[in-house]
């Protein structure tokens, strides 16, 4: 299929998704992180419990190839990184996938929040000339790795199949999903 | 009024799993700076030219834009590449959402101000714009310096069983969790 067109369905139907569980919603992300409503906690660790089990059971019976796995780098700047995320992400209720969405659906602060967040992204582009070089970028844990052997990245796990210990793992967080208390209120 | 976490983890589930299986895992963060770059090369058409020696084929005066070989330049060059239309049309994939969405009879579908805001601060509007624009500004800055965010590293990097996906996701939950109990305590149950 056309990539214009697959990006298009596929665009589509992630923010639709992202919108129909309530990622979009900031009520959800901050109640979510003020420890109060667990329902996104649940629908999204089921949501990477599914999608990892759906991937590794493909590889294992060869239906996709590994070159699909696109894993990225370990280095300092994704804990300083994520912590700002994090930071910013409790005070608005937005991240950026979810802030676009909710952008679409209307709302006016998450449109100033992608404002925000082209500037963000403007200044990061042009320091990178200056942050490149420091502590920030030097590689952690060899760079890109992962947790189980997948045959193209190096692996911290020798156990072998690797793609039954990532089934396991996906298992677990689905588990862990269920058992999370449930908040029954707006859910259809 | 929101979908279950079975259904909505299943749906969830299944498009980051059709997104790698069909090209590759989502990611959204770097569009901002594709769609910066796209401003600034239509204010200065230097910005980002043609080279036939780099390995995408395009070249910019942009340290960041020009890294990899270009890739970034050559997104910004052609914007009509895959993650920059799989980004767009996440607009639009919010605005179906939010239309189909059963109302309950006199509720607002989409507020404009967040409960939890309400509650802590009152209606106002113009504190509400200041912090998610301030917000903004740092959760792309932060998502740059990560070399992604909350899709393409917490969901796709878990998903493939990522050591950056795992230290990523704990280190944004671990700042996310004290600043938001700090900053709306005070705001309800969560419940409405």
């Amino acid at each position: 299929m056309n990539n214009i067109l697959l990006a298009i369905l596929l665009g589509t139907l992630f923010g639709f998704v992202l919108q129909r569980i309530g990622a979009a919603d900031p009520d959800k992300i901050i109640n979510m992180l003020r420890l109060k409503d667990f329902h996104l906690m649940k629908t999204i660790l089921t949501g990477i419990g599914v999608s990892s089990v759906l991937l590794f059971a493909a590889m294992a019976t060869g239906l996709l190839d590994s070159g699909h796995l696109s894993v990225k780098s370990m280095y300092w700047g994704v804990v300083i990184g994520g912590i700002l995320l994090g930071t910013g992400w409790a005070i608005s209720g937005f991240c950026p996938g979810t802030g676009v969405v909710a952008a679409g659906s209307g709302r006016i602060d998450a449109l100033i929040f992608l404002l925000g967040g082209l500037v963000g992204a403007g200044l990061y582009t042009l320091m990178f000339g200056v942050l490149k070089s420091t502590f920030l970028m030097q590689p952690l844990y060899g760079g890109k790795t992962t947790l189980v052997q997948t045959g193209e990245y190096q692996a911290v796990l020798t156990t072998s199949p690797g793609w039954a210990v990532a089934i396991a793992i996906g298992i677990a967080l689905i588990g862990i999903g269920a058992v999370l208390p449930g908040n029954s209120n707006e859910e259809s | 009024m929101y979908w279950n976490w079975k259904k909505g983890g299943v749906m969830l589930g299944l498009t980051f799993f059709l997104a790698v299986a069909s090209i590759k895992p989502i990611g959204v963060s770097t569009q901002f700076v594709i769609a910066d770059g796209i401003i600034a090369a239509a204010l200065d058409p230097t910005l980002v030219q043609k080279d036939e020696k780099a390995k995408s084929g395009y070249t910019s005066t942009n340290a960041y834009l020009n890294k990899s070989g270009g890739k970034y330049a050559k997104s910004v060059a052609k914007p009509m590449n895959y993650s920059f239309v799989f980004v767009l049309s996440m607009f639009l994939g919010g605005l179906l959402g939010r239309l189909l969405t059963k109302k309950k009879p006199g509720s607002n579908v989409v507020r404009q101000i967040p409960s939890v805001h309400a509650r802590r601060f009152g209606n106002k509007v113009i504190l509400r714009y200041s912090l998610t624009f301030i917000s903004g500004v740092i959760v792309l800055w932060g998502a740059r310096l990560a070399g992604g965010c909350t899709s393409g590293h917490m969901m796709s990097g878990i998903m493939q069983t990522s050591i950056s996906g795992y230290i990523f996701a704990g280190a944004a939950f671990l700042a996310a969790i004290p600043t938001a109990l700090l900053i709306y305590k005070n705001s309800g149950s969560g419940n409405e």
